[in-house]
């Protein structure tokens, strides 16, 4: 099946820098499309179509109230890539965490060689 | 002495195929370099503690190889060659893994600067690979061998368990 490439899930959609951008400005609550715009400083068709895509992958829902559209994130669709990073990261402080140690000795030995001078 | 930077490294995407690590280590440059570059230091923490850098081979020169494993219940094992060498500022390098199908097409590229402030060297590692569908790859093995790390701990209960039946 042919698969779009912005739009196939979550992780594409936010591999666009401008998207990241609305999802951070919408972690701070919701917002209408205007100050997304305003925030931005992109067109409001540009912002439109980001906000689409957002949608279309369930990372923003939007109600109406009065003639305002109203944008706030959900995160839910990300947890699996926040789940795939944090076990990275947890891996590469496994090995960092050791690594501490090797420079703790590296540097007791430094000091050591000084002292003898 | 209590360490300070344990447990702050951070990982971020910048890119869809792109991987960031930053950290922070309380000893100069150069000693970062050395415990990063020398066999014998680097298989002291290469492997996280899962399992023991059984080869740790380093031929430190632009166009050298590299090759590391960790042995275990399981092999996992990664290669690659040396593009760049700046000691102690930045090395690039290619990173294969070995267990891939056709690891050579899926091969990341590897980029680590030093920046030294007060005694304190700021780590980054940039891993650059193909497309998201590598780089999500390598993201994903941290969840595998986690996995795999607790199936094989669940394994060793089961047979204790199997032991006192």
């Amino acid at each position: 099946m042919a698969r779009a490439a912005t739009t196939a899930d979550a992780f594409n959609a936010v591999a666009e820098p401008r998207r990241r951008q609305i999802l951070d400005l919408l972690r701070q609550g919701e917002r209408p499309v205007n100050d997304l715009v305003e925030l931005l400083g992109l067109a409001q068709p540009q912002v439109s179509k980001h906000l689409r895509v957002l949608r279309e992958v369930d990372l923003v829902r939007v109600r109406d109230e009065g003639r305002q559209r109203m944008y706030r994130l959900n995160a839910g669709p990300l947890k699996p890539l926040h789940d795939w990073l944090s076990k990275y990261e947890e891996s590469w402080n496994k090995r960092f965490d050791l690594m501490d140690d090797v420079l703790e000795e590296l540097r007791e030995t430094e000091e050591d060689d000084g002292n003898d001078d | 002495m209590a360490t300070t930077t344990s447990g702050t490294a951070k990982v971020t995407t910048p890119a869809d195929n792109q991987i960031l690590i930053t950290r922070e280590f309380n000893a100069p440059k150069h000693l970062v370099w050395k415990a990063y570059t020398t066999p014998e230091l680097v298989k002291r923490w290469w492997s996280g503690g899962n399992g023991t850098v059984t080869v740790a081979d380093i031929d430190l020169r632009v166009g050298g190889k590299w090759r590391y494993v960790i042995g275990g219940d399981y092999e996992v094992a990664f290669r690659g060659e040396y593009r760049e060498i700046d000691a102690p500022n930045r090395l690039v390098n290619t990173e294969i893994f070995e267990g891939a199908p056709d690891p050579d097409d899926h091969a990341g590229l590897i980029t680590v600067t030093l920046t030294e402030k007060d005694g304190r060297t700021y780590m980054e590692m940039l891993c650059e690979y193909r497309d998201r569908a590598d780089r999500d790859a390598v993201l994903q093995s941290g969840m595998e061998s986690g996995l795999q790390k607790s199936m094989d701990d669940l394994e060793k209960v089961a047979v204790s368990l199997g032991d006192r039946g």
